[in-house]
C-alpha cells in the first residue's frame, strides 16, 4: 500500500511544512505546538518505516526513486532516491527526531515552538541530503540545514553560544563552497548535476585529486577529521541538549555519508592515491584525539572528542580499502572494513545520543557539565546510573552493544591491511574504555559529591522512555546486527567493486 | 539624403514615461499636500502602464530606429520590465518614510520617474550619444533626489560628492567616447562594433579609449576602485533615496556595460576582460571586508552592494552567453535582495528614528518574529546559502567563470562569498540571539507596505525553489 506514495519526498517535506506550521501555531500557545510537533515527529517516522519494510535487499540499485525536472536551463532535477548506505540513516535521522522533541518538551522553556520547528526544519533537510541523487539537490539541503542549526546553537545554547554558532556556520560553510565548485565543474564536464552520472564518467588524475580534495574539505569538516575538528567541542558544548544530539548522531553522518556518495565512487583513483592521507588523519583522530579526551573536565566536551575519535574509525574503515586489496587480492576485506565503518556510523547514532541525553538529564538538575560537580549520583539516581553505565560501556565497545560490531569489523579489516593500522586503531578500545569509564566513575560512583547532588531526583516517566528506547537500540543492534548488515551488503559489494575499477 | 519618419512604436514606454511624467510635474502644482496621495498613484499607474506596453511591444529578435540609434531587444524589454517593477516598489515603500519627514512631495516621484526614464535610454541605447543622453537623465536625477532633504547636512554632503565624482565619471566616459569615435568614425554601436573587431595589430588609442570607457562604466557600477562614493550616497542619503539608487539602476548600468563592452566592443574582448578580472577582485575583497566593519546598516548593505558588483562582473568577463545571463539574473536576482534589505530599515523606521544602525534591530525576533523571519531570509540569500534565490545567482556566475576555465577566480569568488557570510551573519545574531533594548517605539508602518515587504521577501524564497523560470527567461534573452 505504500508502494505507491512518494514515500522520501513525504519524509522530507511532512517534517518541513509541519515545522512551518508548528512555528504558526506556536505565537499562540505553546503546548499546541509541542504536541503538533509531537505529531508531526511521530508522522514523518512512521512514514519512514515502509523505507525498510520495502526494501529490497537483493540489489544496489537506487530503489524508491522520484524524478523530476527542476530547473531545465541547468538540467537539473529532483531526482531521489535511496540504497543501503542512505536507509538506515534516513531512519536513525526520523527516530533521532522523535526523541530530541521529547527530549525538549518540558525543558525548553524560551520560545519552544521556534525550537521544535527548527528541528523539524532541520530533519527535514537532512532527510534531503541523504536522499538526494542530484548534485545540485544535495547541495541545497546540504547549505539550508546550516541554517536551522545556527538559530538553533545561538538561540538556546550555552554562555559562549554565538562564538561557537559562529564558529560553527563559516567553518562548515567554507568547507562546502569548495564541493560546490568541483561539482559545478563535474557538471560542465558532464552535462548534468545526476550523482550518477558522475560515478559513471572517466577523469584524468589530476583533476580527480583536485576534486578529492575538494570533496575532502567539504567532508572533513563536516565529519570532523583532526585537523579541522576544532569547531565541534565548541558547538556541542554551547548547543542545547537536542542539538548535540542532532548534531553527534546526524550531522557527523553527513560528512562519511558524502565520502560514500561522492569521494570514493567519483574520484577512486585520487582516493587511491591519498589513502596514506586519509588512514594517517584517520589514526591522529582515533588515537590523539582520545587522548585529548582524557583530559577533559567538561562531560560535553568530552563525548564531542569521543565522537571525532570514533569517527576516526568510520574514515579509516573507508580508506583500508586499497591496502586490503593490495594485500589479500580479495575484495571480501574491503567489503568488511566498509561495513564496519556504516555499522559503526549508525551505531554511534545510537550511543552518542543517548550519552548527551545522560548529560542533559543532569545539567537540567545542576545546571553543570562539570564532572567535578558530581559524584556518587548513583546513590540518589539508580535508575539514571543504570543507563548511563550501559550507554557508557557501549561508548568504550563493550562486546554486546552496538559499538563492539563497528569497532571489531573495522579492526579486523585493518589487520588485513597493515599490523600497526590495527595496532593503533585498537587503542581506542583501552583508550575508549578510559576516558568513558573514567568520567562515570567520576560521576555515577563514589560518595555523593555536594548537597546539591544529594537532593538529585532520579528521571522521570519520559526520559525514562527516551533513554529506555535507546538502550534498546543499542543491546539489538549489538547482538542482532544481521538485519543492518542485510540492508548494506549489497550496496557496499557494489561500490567495491566500483572502486576497483580505474576511472582514468 | 532624403527624410524618413522613424519608427515610434519601439520607443512607445519611453515616451508614454516622459508624457505622464511632464503632466504629473503639471499637476502637482496644483495639489494640495492633503492630495498629494494623487501624485503617488498617478506615478504609480504610470510605471505600470510603461510596464503594459513593453510588455506589449515584446518580441523575439530586435529592432533599430530613429536612424540606428535606439534598440528594442528581448534583454532590454526585460531589463525595463525589472525596472519598472523595482522602481513601483520603491515608490510604495518610501511612502510611509517620506510622510514621517516631510518629504512626501511630487519631487521625489517626478525626479524618480525621469530617472526612470533616463534607465530606459540607456537600456535601450545603440549609440554613444542615447548612452551619454539616458546616462545624465538618470544621474542628474539622482544627484536632485540624494540632496531632496535640504536641511540635513548628511545628505546636502552626500548630494555634493556623488555630483562631482559623477560628473568627473560622465567626462571620463565621454573622454573615451571621443577617442572611439575618433578612431571608428561612428557613434553607431554596430558601427564601432564591426571595424573595432576588424582592426589589426596593437591599436593603441583604442585601447587607451577602452580604458576610460570602463572607468565610467565601473563608476556607475560601483566597482573597487571607483567605488569610494558609493558608501557615503548610501549613507547620507535618505533611506527612501538609498532604496531608488540601490535598486533599479543597477540593472540600467548593467545594461549599460552590455552596450558598451558585448555590443559596441565584442572585438576588444580580450582586453577588457583582463580589466574586468582586476575590478572584480577588488571589488570582492573591499567590498566583503570593509563591510565587516560597519556598525551602519545602510553602510554595510553599501559595501555588500559593492561586493555583489563584483559577483556580476564575473559573469559578464567570462565573455560568454551564458556569462551574460548569469551576470543578467545576478543582477536581477541582487535587486529584489537589495529592495527587501533596505526596505526592511524603512519598515522599521518612522519619525525621528531611522533605524539604520545595526543594533536598532537587536531582539527584533521577539519584537516581530514575522518580520525577523523575512529579513533572515534575506540576509541568508545575499550569503548565498540555499535554498534562496542569492544561492542560484551565485551558483550561475561562478559556473560561467568555471566553465571558461578560470578556476582560481571562482575560488577567490567563493572564499570571498564566506568572508561576507560573516556580516550577514551577524545581523541574523542580532536579531536572534541578543535581547531588545527596551524603550523601542512599536513597530507603524502601514499595511501596503507590511504586506509587500513580506511578499518581496518572499519572493526571494519562493524564486529560490523555483528558479528555472527566472533563469531561463535570461538565457533566452542573450541566447
Amino acid at each position: 500500500m505504500f508502494a505507491d506514495l512518494p514515500l522520501l519526498s513525504l519524509v522530507i517535506w511532512t517534517p518541513i511544512v509541519g515545522g512551518l506550521l508548528v512555528l504558526a501555531a506556536g505565537s499562540r500557545n505553546a503546548l499546541d505546538a509541542r504536541v503538533l510537533a509531537l505529531l508531526v515527529a511521530l508522522a514523518t517516522f512512521v512514514l519512514s518505516l515502509p523505507l525498510y519494510s520495502g526494501f529490497d535487499t537483493t540489489t544496489a540499485a537506487m530503489q524508491f526513486t522520484e524524478l523530476h525536472p527542476w530547473i531545465a536551463a541547468w538540467s537539473i532535477n529532483y531526482h531521489l532516491g535511496v540504497d543501503g548506505i542512505s536507509m538506515p540513516l534516513i531512519l536513525l535521522t526520523t527516530f533521532i527526531n522523535v526523541l530530541v522533541v521529547i527530549a525538549g518538551w518540558e525543558v525548553i522553556k524560551d520560545k519552544p515552538a521556534q525550537y521544535m520547528a527548527a528541528f523539524l526544519i532541520m530533519t527535514g533537510l537532512m532527510n534531503g541530503v541523504f536522499a538526494a541523487l542530484d548534485a545540485a539537490l544535495f547541495y541545497v539541503f546540504w547549505e539550508a540545514m546550516l541554517i536551522p542549526m545556527f538559530i538553533i546553537i545561538g538561540v538556546w545554547g550555552g554562555p559562549r553560544r554565538i562564538y561557537a554558532t559562529l564558529k560553527f556556520f563559516l567553518y562548515t560553510f567554507l568547507g562546502s563552497v569548495f564541493m560546490l565548485v568541483a561539482l559545478i565543474w563535474l557538471y560542465l564536464q558532464s552535462g548534468s548535476f545526476a550523482i550518477l552520472d558522475f560515478h559513471a564518467m572517466k577523469i584524468g588524475l589530476d583533476a580527480q585529486v583536485l576534486i578529492f580534495l575538494a570533496f575532502l574539505l567539504a567532508f572533513a569538516v563536516k565529519v570532523p577529521m583532526w585537523p579541522v575538528h576544532t569547531w565541534l567541542p565548541d558547538a556541542h558544548v554551547e548547543a542545547p541538549t537536542g542539538g548535540s544530539v542532532v548534531l553527534a548522531a546526524i550531522m557527523l553522518k553527513l560528512g562519511t555519508y558524502g565520502f560514500l556518495r561522492f569521494s570514493l565512487p567519483i574520484t577512486p583513483d585520487a582516493s587511491q592515491q591519498l589513502d596514506w592521507l586519509m588512514i594517517a588523519l584517520s589514526l591522529i583522530a582515533v588515537v590523539y584525539i582520545g587522548f585529548v579526551a582524557l583530559v577533559q573536565q567538561d562531560m560535553k566536551k568530552l563525548i564531542a572528542y569521543s565522537s571525532i575519535s570514533h569517527m576516526g574509525f568510520v574514515t579509516l574503515g573507508f580508506f583500508i580499502a586499497w591496502r586490503i586489496v593490495d594485500n589479500t587480492g580479495s575484495m571480501q576485506g574491503a567489503g568488511m572494513g566498509i561495513e564496519g565503518a556504516m555499522v559503526q556510523m549508525i551505531s554511534h547514532g545510537f550511543i552518542s545520543a543517548a550519552m548527551f541525553l545522560c548529560v542533559g538529564v543532569l545539567y537540567d538538575r545542576l545546571h553543570s557539565r562539570e564532572i567535578g560537580d558530581y559524584g556518587g549520583v548513583a546513590h540518589v539516581m539508580p535508575r539514571f546510573a543504570g543507563f548511563m553505565v550501559l550507554f557508557a560501556m557501549a561508548n568504550a565497545g563493550l562486546p554486546g552493544t552496538s559499538g563492539f560490531v563497528g569497532e571489531f569489523m573495522v579492526i579486523l579489516a585493518s589487520f588485513k591491511a597493515n599490523f600497526w593500522f590495527a595496532f593503533l586503531a585498537a587503542t581506542t578500545l583501552i583508550l575508549g574504555a578510559a576516558y568513558t569509564l573514567w568520567m562515570v566513575r567520576r560521576v555515577v560512583y563514589g560518595p555523593v559529591g555536594s548537597d546539591k547532588v544529594a537532593a538529585l531526583q532520579d528521571i522521570g516517566a519520559r526520559e525514562f522512555l527516551i533513554l529506555g528506547v535507546l538502550a534498546l537500540m543499542v543491546l539489538v543492534l549489538g547482538l542482532w546486527p544481521a538485519p543492518l548488515l542485510d540492508v548494506m551488503r549489497p550496496t557496499v559489494e557494489h561500490l567495491v567493486q566500483h572502486m576497483a575499477v580505474t576511472k582514468l | 539624403m532624403s527624410f524618413a519618419m522613424p519608427d515610434f512604436m519601439p520607443a512607445l514606454p519611453e515616451m508614454f514615461l516622459l508624457g505622464m511624467t511632464c503632466l504629473i510635474l503639471l499637476l502637482d502644482l496644483f495639489l494640495t499636500e492633503r492630495s498629494r496621495v494623487v501624485t503617488y498613484l498617478l506615478a504609480q499607474s504610470t510605471l505600470l502602464g510603461a510596464l503594459l506596453l513593453t510588455f506589449t511591444l515584446y518580441e523575439e529578435g530586435r529592432a533599430l530606429t530613429f536612424h540606428d540609434t535606439f534598440v528594442i531587444d528581448p534583454m532590454g524589454s526585460v531589463l525595463k520590465a525589472v525596472i519598472y517593477l523595482a522602481t513601483f516598489l520603491v515608490f510604495l515603500y518610501a511612502k510611509d518614510y517620506l510622510r514621517a519627514r516631510n518629504m512626501f512631495k511630487g519631487e521625489f516621484y517626478i525626479l524618480g520617474l525621469f530617472g526612470v526614464l533616463g534607465m530606459n535610454i540607456l537600456v535601450s541605447a545603440h549609440s554613444l550619444l542615447t548612452i551619454y543622453l539616458g546616462l545624465e537623465l538618470l544621474s542628474l536625477s539622482m544627484y536632485a533626489m540624494v540632496a531632496l532633504q535640504r536641511d540635513s547636512l548628511a545628505a546636502s554632503e552626500a548630494a555634493m560628492k556623488y555630483f562631482v565624482l559623477g560628473a568627473m565619471a560622465s567626462a571620463m566616459l565621454l573622454y573615451g567616447m571621443s577617442m572611439l569615435y575618433g578612431i571608428t568614425g561612428s557613434l553607431d554601436l554596430g558601427h564601432i562594433n564591426s571595424s573595432t573587431a576588424a582592426m589589426e595589430g596593437n591599436q593603441m588609442v583604442l585601447a587607451f579609449g577602452l580604458v576610460f570607457i570602463v572607468v565610467g562604466v565601473a563608476f556607475k557600477l560601483g566597482a573597487v576602485p571607483f567605488h569610494m562614493w558609493l558608501p557615503d550616497v548610501y549613507h547620507g542619503a535618505p533611506t527612501a533615496v538609498t532604496l531608488y539608487l540601490s535598486s533599479a539602476p543597477k540593472l540600467a548600468a548593467f545594461a549599460m556595460m552590455m552596450r558598451l563592452l558585448v555590443d559596441g566592443l565584442a572585438g576588444l574582448q580580450e582586453q577588457w576582460e583582463g580589466m574586468l578580472v582586476l575590478l572584480t577582485v577588488l571589488s570582492l575583497a573591499a567590498g566583503n571586508i570593509i563591510a565587516i566593519a560597519q556598525a551602519n546598516l545602510k553602510r554595510m548593505l553599501a559595501y555588500s552592494a559593492i561586493s555583489h558588483v563584483g559577483f556580476l562582473l564575473l559573469g559578464v568577463l567570462s565573455g560568454t552567453e551564458v556569462g551574460y545571463a548569469a551576470a543578467m539574473f545576478y543582477v536581477i536576482a541582487y535587486v529584489i535582495m537589495g529592495l527587501g534589505g533596505f526596505g526592511m530599515i524603512v519598515l522599521m523606521s518612522r519619525a525621528g528614528f531611522e533605524a539604520d544602525r545595526i543594533e536598532d534591530f537587536k531582539g527584533l525576533n521577539e519584537r516581530s518574529p514575522w518580520f525577523a523571519l523575512m529579513m533572515l531570509i534575506l540576509m541568508f540569500s545575499m550569503a548565498g546559502v540555499p535554498p534562496f534565490l542569492g544561492f542560484w545567482s551565485k551558483l550561475a556566475v561562478i559556473q560561467a567563470v568555471i566553465a571558461v576555465d578560470m578556476l582560481w577566480l571562482a575560488g577567490a569568488a567563493v572564499v570571498f562569498s564566506v568572508i561576507g557570510a560573516f556580516y550577514y551573519l551577524r545581523i541574523v545574531k542580532v536579531m536572534y540571539f541578543d535581547k531588545a533594548e527596551p524603550g523601542l517605539p512599536a513597530m507603524s508602518a502601514s499595511l501596503d507596505l507590511r504586506v509587500m515587504l513580506s511578499a518581496n521577501s518572499l519572493a526571494v524564497l519562493g524564486l529560490g525553489l523555483f528558479p528555472g523560470g527566472l533563469l531561463a527567461l535570461c538565457v533566452a534573452t542573450l541566447a
